[in-house]
């Protein structure tokens, strides 16, 4: 693996951000957000796994691992404010709630 | 040519995230959010990080999808979302059928094998486990306390007003 093959790697991971981030933004949705947020959060992962591979060093790994446990807890308190945000508002659209105060 | 791999299952994956923010239904979604974490396995795999690839399966394909699709089956499914379902399915064929076609093709042309030498030096789980249970212990302290923030934060707020001997 030379350092053109590790740029095109984060060339990927730099596309997999960029699509998750137009998702975020282009969605209103909120579970469709959350699945963009998903998205956007792999390409990290990606860049950390391909750096790791390039220098041979289990860190890149290990960053993939708090990676995953950030993305489950984010995962988990963005369902529950869905579900909660449903049952109060009647809507998951974010636009219909993103006028509410205090 | 095992890097090559790397970067076809990388476009690969690039390609079913850009189907996945796109789709109307959730379900769809979904299911293309899964195509692209295995494809972004493949490539953990062939990069010699096989030790990340197999948790990637385990908790995001398996795990926190799971939490997704309990969420999806609580929302109320209408007779109209059925009919559109059944008529939107007559021209639902291409998308699956390219990507099924790109994921044949390494295996119709076989120059990328996956056997023999991966693209980098492979990281073991025994490596990855030594870093994470010696220099980095704090940093797995700090994850568990995330988890258990999330915990309790989730129970919290998924806490129903109307239990009764819950607090308001």
């Amino acid at each position: 693996m030379t350092g053109s093959d590790l740029i095109g790697m984060m060339i990927l991971a730099a596309g997999l951000f960029a699509i998750g981030l137009f998702g975020v933004l282009a969605r209103r949705g909120i579970l469709f957000q959350l699945v963009a947020l998903e998205v956007a959060l792999s390409g990290p992962a990606l860049a950390f796994v391909a750096a790791g591979a390039y220098h041979a060093d289990p860190q890149g790994q290990g960053m993939l691992i708090l990676v995953l446990t950030l993305a489950a807890a984010e995962v988990a308190v963005g369902l529950a404010l869905l579900l909660r945000i449903r049952r109060t508002a009647g809507s998951d659209d974010s636009d219909v709630i993103s006028g509410m105060k205090g | 040519m095992s890097l090559w791999l790397a970067i076809y299952a990388g476009g690969f994956a690039l390609v079913s995230a850009a189907i996945a923010v796109t789709r109307p239904n959730a379900v769809h979604a979904l299911l293309y959010l899964v195509v692209m974490l295995l494809a972004l396995a493949v490539a953990f795999f062939a990069l010699g990080a096989a030790f990340a690839a197999v948790l990637l399966i385990l908790i995001y394909a398996g795990a926190i999808v799971v939490l997704f699709v309990f969420v999806v089956m609580t929302l109320p499914i209408s007779p109209e979302s059925i009919t559109r379902e059944r008529a939107g399915l007559r021209g639902a064929w291409p998308l699956p059928l390219l990507l099924s076609v790109l994921i044949l093709a390494p295996f119709l042309f076989g120059e990328f094998g996956i056997a023999g030498n991966t693209a980098a030096a492979p990281v073991s789980a025994q490596q990855v486990g030594r870093l994470l249970f010696g220099p980095w212990a704090l940093a797995v302290e700090l994850a568990s306390l995330l988890l258990l923030a999330g915990l309790v934060g989730v129970r919290h707020i998924g806490r129903s007003d109307r239990s009764p001997g819950g607090r308001p």
